[in-house]
């Protein structure tokens, strides 16, 4: 067992872990500021910021050696008996100069600057730097410059990380950001012509420690100290990435990628960053309907349900669409009361939007080609209820031999889902409930209209491509006259107080072997189902 | 003129000296012949070694011991590299060796590539030296004509191509690592070490990086033998058993005010006023020294009493200078502001840093800042604390950056403040009587020489 000694204090390695200085002194819950090193870029010990004194220890006689030089801590592997300390007066001072150097040409335009807040040069500057300054002062200069459709520079406020060129040419591949001029004229700028142009761009935006790069989605829009981050899985397609929502006041404003080595590392794609509007789209439905002869009644949620639950059990055979939209937990309720109502109920997988090919990186990120975040969870579901596979055809099929006479149709897509004719066929039932954001073929044929909730108003768990299983929270509630599914369904099955969707995951661990390990606590980085299940059967079988 | 003989200028001044001819007819390409015919790599490697040849490139590190860290039974391939980016200011040496005697060179690097077992060398050369580029080519050519380059050398199993490659104009180029990433086709920003080029170099592969005059030395060792090597210069100090010594003839770039500036071939360990007046014909003008960079502008300044220090690679270190350098040695005559020296000093680092790391591009600048000011007549007695504060900070020997460019940014500002000093403060209180005891911020002026 390796042994690391930083600050005085021992922090033992798992055999074969090789860590620097920075994320051994992590282990010791010791801060070693830093600006270029990144745990998911290549090394460049350029920045200078992370200076820590080194040294080993004498295994035998205990005796501590010590460098007489400063050693950057990102790029000093913390071996067996090697020692850091980072907080004497020599790194103390080395770090207050790296503070005063790089604010020499810093325009400290912090009131004006979005990263204040969640900057890094500011936060060093509280903790490390010097209260004066000693450099000439110079002139304000506040230059702009657009590297892309989704990014901009605020070039004087660069501390010269090179974060973000690294991510270009080590992660997204497109190696569109370079360095130009020299010494301290250097700046960040694309080739002419070659503007940032690839589907990870915002991920620099992340990297920059300070406020260079800019989000021109997120730019001015909100004070990062008035945003509570809530831990969120992004929907956009099958990777499931991990990420924060970070809302105000009921409002999403950016969404931003979550580390999760198991799924996303530290990255998210721009089509699931900037693809959250919709949540605030003035088209999305607010209002339960009821159509009666040509004609749109307005009701009260209360009402509705009842009326459905009557209808459905008159219709006596039923079918429930989940969408692949839908939480485990959810798709899971509405399969129970479908089959509350008629024990054979066809219970299916929705439509599942499929666009292009999968798309993978450099360094393997992938965006896929399965637009919903549910697919897995929903499948297993209907695997459970069925016996089998069933999708949408089954419904079309069992409505055209005249047996399902109520279709219960879950939606929770952005976009257009489905066509005319499958809408037709459907609609020959008798009673149709449609739940969704959006209009449709399907919405328009519809008894009874139910408007439906955006995946940052959900609670619950999904399954991705990979049958990693995460729990999310909501992090804004519905727009007036939306309910959440799963309280929809959870009142229609009569269920007693709230609906908590992890007392609903519970059951769904109990009743369907996919999901046994989710009896354990599912933590921030979700787990692994068909890992945990596999070591489950190894264990039994022996 | 001192009676040295010189061995490495010993073509120069011939009519055609660069030709193959000529260079044949002085006993040239005899000592590869003998080598290939009767040394094995490894003997090579050895004799190097025992001759205890010193890097002139400016670090001065054991040349055999460089190559000797290559790793052993190594599949390939292994590359030299020779370092002809010579852009540290006054030094010109190589320059000579390449347009006056660039066979000299081509011999010495097919040696040095024959001990490492490297088949392809690149040589870098700066883009100011187009007659050394257009000498160096056509010598290559020739050898490749005579049968000294391409396959099976002198039809032994040897192989060896050597590409010129030549650079756009950046001093930290020069710095083997900032040569290695040049010669890729990228951004000359040195790399972090270890790894260290002779484990992985250029594009990821062993790779020695040798200067110009390191590899002619290697040809006269190779000729004449370890013995006559040792001969000259300052032996090893026996007390400390580290110490390589300072042997062999060393080429010496005079330069500034003296009466004959040239190139100079001298025993290491004459000393800067044996240089100055036997060499150079004295100060010019009957005018006294002030002070002489020793080797380099990056490696300080020697006061007129300390003109006596040996320029071998110790001498300048004892007294407060960084080293020997390239032995660059700039004279400085008694009329001379040091303030106008140390302003062109800072205005050279400020322009060369690479930018890479913080400590050495916003330091360089801010010593700039402050020399410009200064100059202008708005000096502060505090802004020669700040300077020293920041050559003091700045460097690897501290370990606040990569590479060794910004210890040489600091080296002058350090010698200047500290050993001149006394005119500093002079010059800042005639020029600013009102304010030079500010110590608050004050504004900048705008710079527009440094880029």
């Amino acid at each position: 067992m390796a042994i690391v000694i930083v600050d005085g204090k021992e922090v033992e390695l798992a055999p074969g872990e090789r860590l620097n200085g920075i994320q051994a002194a992590e282990r010791a819950g010791v801060d070693i500021p830093r600006y270029c090193w990144h745990p998911g870029l290549s090394v460049v010990a350029s920045c200078r910021m992370c200076l820590v004194e080194t040294g080993t220890r004498n295994a035998e006689t205990g005796a501590i050696t010590m460098l007489p030089k400063l050693v950057p801590a990102c790029q000093t592997p913390a071996a067996d008996n090697t020692v850091f300390v980072t907080d004497s007066e020599k790194v103390q001072r080395s770090r207050a100069m790296v503070e005063e150097d790089l604010l020499i040409d810093h325009p400290i335009d912090c009131p004006i600057c979005d990263k204040a807040g969640e900057c890094y040069l500011q936060d060093y500057h509280f903790q490390h730097g010097q209260d004066k300054r000693r450099a000439d002062i110079r002139p304000f200069t506040s230059r702009r410059r657009e590297m892309g459709e989704t990014v901009t520079l605020f070039v004087d406020r660069c501390v010269m990380c090179s974060r973000c060129v690294r991510f270009t040419r080590e992660i997204s591949g497109g190696s569109e950001l370079y360095v130009t001029n020299r010494g301290n004229r250097e700046e960040i700028d694309v080739f002419p012509g070659r503007p940032l142009d690839n589907k990870l761009s915002g991920n620099v935006v992340d990297l920059c420690p300070v406020g260079a790069l800019g989000d021109k989605d997120f730019l001015y829009q909100q004070r990062v100290w008035f945003m509570k981050k809530h831990a969120g899985v992004c929907t956009g397609c099958s990777t499931g990435c991990s990420i924060d929502v970070e809302e105000n006041l009921d409002t999403v404003y950016r969404l931003k990628p979550r580390t999760n080595p198991h799924v996303n590392q530290w990255w998210m794609c721009d089509e699931g960053r900037y693809g959250f509007h919709y949540v605030h789209s003035d088209r999305r439905l607010t209002n339960v309907e009821r159509l009666e002869d040509d004609k749109r009644l307005i009701l009260e949620w209360s009402q509705a349900l009842r009326e459905i639950d009557e209808r459905f059990r008159d219709a006596g055979r039923v079918a429930a669409v989940l969408s692949p939209h839908l939480t485990v937990e959810e798709a899971y309720l509405l399969a129970r009361y479908a089959r509350r109502v008629d024990s054979q109920a066809l219970v299916v997988l929705g439509p599942v939007p499929v666009v292009g090919d999968d798309e993978t990186f450099k360094n393997g990120f992938t965006i896929r080609a399965e637009k919903c975040p549910n697919r897995r969870g929903v499948e297993e579901i209907v695997q459970h209820f069925m016996g089998r596979a069933a999708t949408l055809d089954d419904v079309s099929a069992s409505i055209e031999a005249g047996e399902t006479r109520a279709a219960w149709v879950s939606g929770g897509y952005k976009d257009a889902w489905i066509d005319e004719a499958t809408a037709g066929r459907l609609a020959a039932v008798e009673c149709l409930v449609v739940q969704d954001l959006f209009d449709s073929p399907l919405l328009e044929r519809a008894t009874y209209r139910l408007p439906g909730a955006a995946f940052a108003e959900r609670d619950g768990s999904y399954v991705n491509h990979a049958d990693r299983l995460q729990s999310v929270a909501w992090a804004v509630r519905p727009p007036a006259g939306v309910r959440v599914e799963a309280g929809v369904y959870g009142e229609l099955l009569a269920m007693p107080g709230l609906v908590k969707a992890r007392r609903v995951l519970d059951e769904v661990a109990r009743e369907i072997a996919f999901f046994s390990p989710a009896a354990d606590p599912v933590g921030p980085l979700g787990m692994d189902l068909k890992a945990r299940v596999m070591a489950a059967e190894a264990a039994i079988t022996g | 003129m001192p009676k040295f003989e010189p061995v490495l200028l010993a073509n120069i001044g011939k009519p055609n000296s660069h030709a193959l001819a000529v260079y044949e007819a002085a006993g040239g390409y005899r000592a590869l012949k003998k080598v290939l015919a009767e040394m094995t790599p490894l003997a090579l490697i050895e004799m190097i070694k025992s001759s205890n040849l010193r890097g002139r490139g400016g670090a001065g590190f054991p040349t055999g011991l460089k190559w000797s860290f290559l790793p052993k039974d190594h599949p390939g391939p292994i590359y030299m590299c020779i370092n002809a980016d010579e852009s540290e200011p006054g030094t010109f040496n190589n320059r000579i060796l390449m347009e006056d005697d660039p066979h000299q060179v081509i011999e010495g690097i097919i040696l040095s590539c024959y001990a490492t077992r490297a088949q392809t060398a690149y040589l870098y050369i700066r883009y100011e030296y187009p007659l050394s580029y257009q000498r160096l080519q056509a010598a290559i050519d020739e050898c490749y004509a005579a049968g000294y380059l391409g396959k099976k050398i002198l039809g032994t199993d040897f192989s060896l191509d050597i590409y010129l490659h030549r650079g756009a104009a950046a001093y930290i180029c020069g710095e083997e690592t900032g040569l290695i990433e040049s010669l890729e086709g990228r951004r000359a920003w040195p790399r972090i070490k270890p790894p260290f080029p002779a484990v992985e170099g250029a594009f990821r592969k062993p790779t020695v990086v040798n200067n110009i005059e390191t590899v002619c030395c290697v040809t006269q060792i190779a000729a004449r033998g370890v013995e006559w090597f040792k001969s000259i210069g300052v032996p090893s100090d026996p007390k400390n058993p580290r110490d390589p010594g300072s042997y062999g003839p060393k080429l010496y770039c005079l330069s500034g005010h003296v009466n004959q500036p040239g190139c100079y071939e001298a025993p290491l360990g004459i000393t800067c006023r044996q240089l100055i007046d036997e060499y150079g014909g004295g100060v010019w003008k009957g005018r006294k020294a002030k002070a002489a960079i020793p080797g380099g502008i990056s490696m300080g300044l020697l006061t007129e009493a300390e003109l006596d220090t040996p320029l071998d690679f110790n001498g300048p270190g004892r007294v407060g200078c960084l080293g020997l350098g390239t032995a660059a040695v700039v004279v400085i005559d008694d009329t001379t502001s040091m303030v106008d020296f140390l302003h062109n000093s800072c205005r050279f680092f400020a322009h060369e840093s690479c930018g890479q790391c913080t400590p050495c591009r916003e330091g360089t600048a801010w010593a700039l800042t402050m020399m410009e000011r200064i100059k202008a007549g708005k000096g502060r007695l505090r802004d020669l604390d700040l300077l020293l504060e920041i050559g003091d900070s700045i460097g690897i020997m501290p370990g606040t950056t990569i590479c060794g460019l910004a210890d040489g940014a600091a080296w002058p500002i350090k010698n200047a403040i500290r050993k001149f000093r006394g005119e500093f403060e002079q010059y800042i209180q005639k020029t600013n009587p009102k304010g030079y005891q500010v110590t608050e911020a004050v504004e900048a002026l705008p710079i527009l020489a440094a880029h």
